[in-house]
């Protein structure tokens, strides 16, 4: 046995069905021991796309997504996926290969500082130097990136090590790290505190982040909502954590958001923030947070809390065992006037558009779209203007949202609904994307060819960089620079050369019926919208 | 394996330590130690680096250091044209009946009792490194609790000196 079969049984003893990447020389004894394993290969058509697909993987299962590529190029392209996972807190493993270990440092062929350059984009990385190590390092590496705050974990192995015979090989069952224990169990006095305050509360509110997604407590942060009568908004992040027709959700807080969920959050006298870092695109002014109310910071990652607001009430661990906490403790409280202010501000502050009957308006699509979809699916979202409809108007049923909330990676869309689509193979998968972020992963259609992957892209065509020309509207008063998509191929030959069915929709006027025609097999497919080119979000 | 001593003159940005100690850790140079700390010019940052490896790695190090941007100097210390010196705290179990024996040793080392609890001792030890070897190595009998090296200073003999700015 050498390094490389090492690394797949560490991987297949962690569960792994499949791995994204590229090859490359430094790579191949990794690809080649692969071959002999269950764990299915799947190609990209570049690098920065495997490890979007790996956290589409590890956003169905919960468990790190895992993506391999070469040395120098093939690991400087994937910094834009680490730095992505990173900023999202998503679980991934990339291992990249490394030159000759004898050679590093001199600059030699494909030679890049991977260690050193995505250090502030990893929670954690390794370059392994002995082939002995490599068991315990992805033990170690497995655990660090799907504990405490989730992130990616970076392995660089030289070639030389994945060539070198190993003697004996025992995967680890537990790993000892001194420096690294996160904190689980929320503070039983603060959890107690914390009711004691919603008892004396009128006019509560819990905000989701993307952090309750992550430890899995939308269940119980649910039923805890809903015995108490607690109002529920999420971040971006947190889209999902409530079905969207729920009687408690009131939908995005930020400066997307809606207008009423950041009304409820200013005007709340408790607000419950939960995984959610308190950034600047959903809280833009934190100090009126924690002004005139109590605020009850949740978060397994203790730099976290205070970072951006200082709470009156932290509580550092899991939110899941701290909602099923929360659960076990007996609250009498009514705060039905407040549900009733609430509903009041919902129905008197919805934002009505006003749609150009020429093109297909972005709204009306969306909601139609995501309520034909089946109730478990996957709406993966990109970065644009399309994103921010797509946050505003995507009815979630009991499947997921996905998006790049933190980076704002465009691009994401296409590949991370790839991996989404080969984790979850029984369920429907669309991702909507603008012209814009289409072309920036357009080359992964051979991908979804090429392996079998059913994906649905909805593409909105309006020939702009929307969400910068309409920054550009307002802050440069319509000067528009570099923002004009001309050039862009036809999207029909281009699906047609990829023998992957198309249609365009040009008006609402046969929308039903498109969409239906859409969503009727599980096959890929291509859906054109035709969008107004000066709409706004 | 060779040890050479660096000193290394630098503008006082933020972030060029972290410059110098990437470069050691990008192309594998070992480090021994590394002291900063700025100059007589506010703006220049001096710093020490004890590094091993073979002549052609320790050489370069040298030209690898000297790239730098924000490098303005880098000149090796060689043992005999220069002086260095290292500090060293060290917190020693001493029981009261052992104190005065642990006294008289320092006493010889011209080393300082800095702190006195009831049943333990901080000592400040200044020198070269062989005589900072040699004072923990007569300590052997007790238990040493914490120990804090701050890696080598040091200054070529001499008039001669580098000039911060030309």
């Amino acid at each position: 046995m050498i390094g490389a079969d090492a690394i797949v049984k560490c991987l297949e003893a962690e569960g792994v069905k499949e791995v994204f990447g590229y090859p490359g020389v430094a790579i191949c004894p990794f690809y080649n021991s692969i071959l002999d394993s269950d764990i299915r290969p799947i190609l990209v058509r570049t690098e920065q796309n495997a490890a979007h697909a790996a956290s589409g993987v590890a956003r169905m299962t919960g468990r790190p997504g895992v993506c391999a590529v070469t040395s120098g190029p093939g690991a400087t392209n994937v910094i834009t996926g680490i730095a992505t996972a990173f900023a999202d807190s998503i679980p991934l493993i990339c291992i990249t290969g490394q030159v000759n270990s004898e050679l590093l440092g001199s600059d030699v062929f494909q030679e890049a500082d991977i260690y050193g350059a995505v250090e502030s984009f990893v929670k954690y990385s390794y370059l392994i130097k002995n082939v002995n190590d490599i068991p315990r390092v992805f033990k170690e590496a497995f655990y660090i990136a799907n504990s405490g705050r989730k992130g990616p974990v970076l392995i660089d192995i030289p070639i030389d090590i994945q060539n070198a015979p190993i003697p004996k090989f025992k995967y680890p069952e537990s790993v000892s790290l001194s420096t690294y224990k996160p904190t689980v169990k929320g503070n039983i006095v603060q959890i107690r505190k914390v009711i004691k305050e919603l008892e004396k509360a009128k006019r509560p509110i819990i905000c989701a982040g993307g952090g309750i997604l992550l430890s899995e407590a939308q269940d119980v942060l649910r039923t805890f909502a809903t015995n108490h009568n607690i109002p529920v908004v999420t971040t971006m992040m947190g889209i999902g954590v409530m079905p969207t027709n729920h009687p408690l959700y009131y939908g995005m807080v930020g400066n997307n958001g809606k207008p009423y969920a950041n009304r409820a959050m200013n005007e709340a006298d408790l607000v419950i923030m939960a995984g959610a870092r308190v950034a600047d695109r959903a809280i833009s002014q934190p100090d009126l947070i924690t002004k005139d109310k109590i605020l009850v910071h949740i978060d397994v990652d203790p730099a976290e809390i205070g970072k951006n607001a200082g709470p009156t009430i932290p509580i550092v661990g899991d939110a899941k065992h701290i909602f099923e906490d929360f659960l076990a403790e007996e609250l009498s409280a009514d705060y039905c006037d407040w549900i009733n202010v609430l509903n009041e501000y919902k129905s008197a502050m919805a934002i009505i558009r006003k749609p150009d009957a020429n093109y297909v308006d972005p709204e009306c699509f969306i909601r139609k779209l995501t309520e034909k979809m089946e109730d478990n699916a996957v709406y993966v979202a990109d970065v644009g203007q399309n994103q921010i409809w797509s946050c505003a108007y995507a009815q979630i049923k009991s499947g997921k949202f996905l998006t790049s909330g933190g980076m704002g990676t465009m691009g994401y869309s296409i590949p991370a609904a790839i991996g989404a689509k080969v984790a979850a193979p029984n369920r429907q998968v669309v991702a909507v994307c603008g012209d814009g972020s289409f072309q920036m992963s357009m080359m992964e259609l051979a991908t979804m060819i090429q392996h079998g992957i059913q994906v649905k892209i909805v593409i909105f065509k309006n020939n702009y960089l929307g969400m910068v020309r309409q920054y550009q509207h307002f802050s440069y008063q319509d000067k528009y620079s570099v923002v004009d998509l001309s050039g862009s191929p036809d999207f029909s030959k281009l699906s047609e050369s990829y023998h992957i069915p198309f249609i365009r929709l040009e008006d609402m006027s046969s929308c039903d019926a498109t969409i239906d025609a859409f969503l009727k097999e599980d096959t890929s497919m291509i859906l054109e919208c035709n969008i107004d080119p000066m709409d706004l979000v | 394996m060779q040890k050479k001593v660096f000193q290394i003159i630098v503008n006082n940005t933020s972030g060029v330590l972290s410059r110098i100690s990437g470069l050691f850790s990008r192309r594998g140079y070992n480090v021994e130690s590394i002291t900063a700390g700025t100059t007589t010019d506010d703006g220049i940052t001096r710093i020490t680096i004890v590094a091993s490896g073979d002549l052609e790695a320790l050489e370069q190090i040298e030209k690898q250091l000297a790239k730098l941007e924000d490098v303005l100097t880098i000149k090796e210390l060689k043992p005999d044209e220069s002086v260095y010196r290292e500090l060293i705290l060290l917190k020693v179990k001493v029981l009261p009946q052992d104190r005065q024996s642990v006294m008289s040793v320092a006493d010889i080392f011209r080393a300082k009792i800095i702190d006195v609890a009831p049943e333990s001792l901080i000592i400040e030890l200044t020198g070269n490194q062989q005589k900072i070897d040699a004072f923990i190595s007569l300590l052997e009998g007790y238990e040493i609790l914490e120990q804090a090296r701050t890696g080598i200073a040091g200054l070529g003999r001499g008039t001669e000196h580098i000039l911060y700015r030309e």
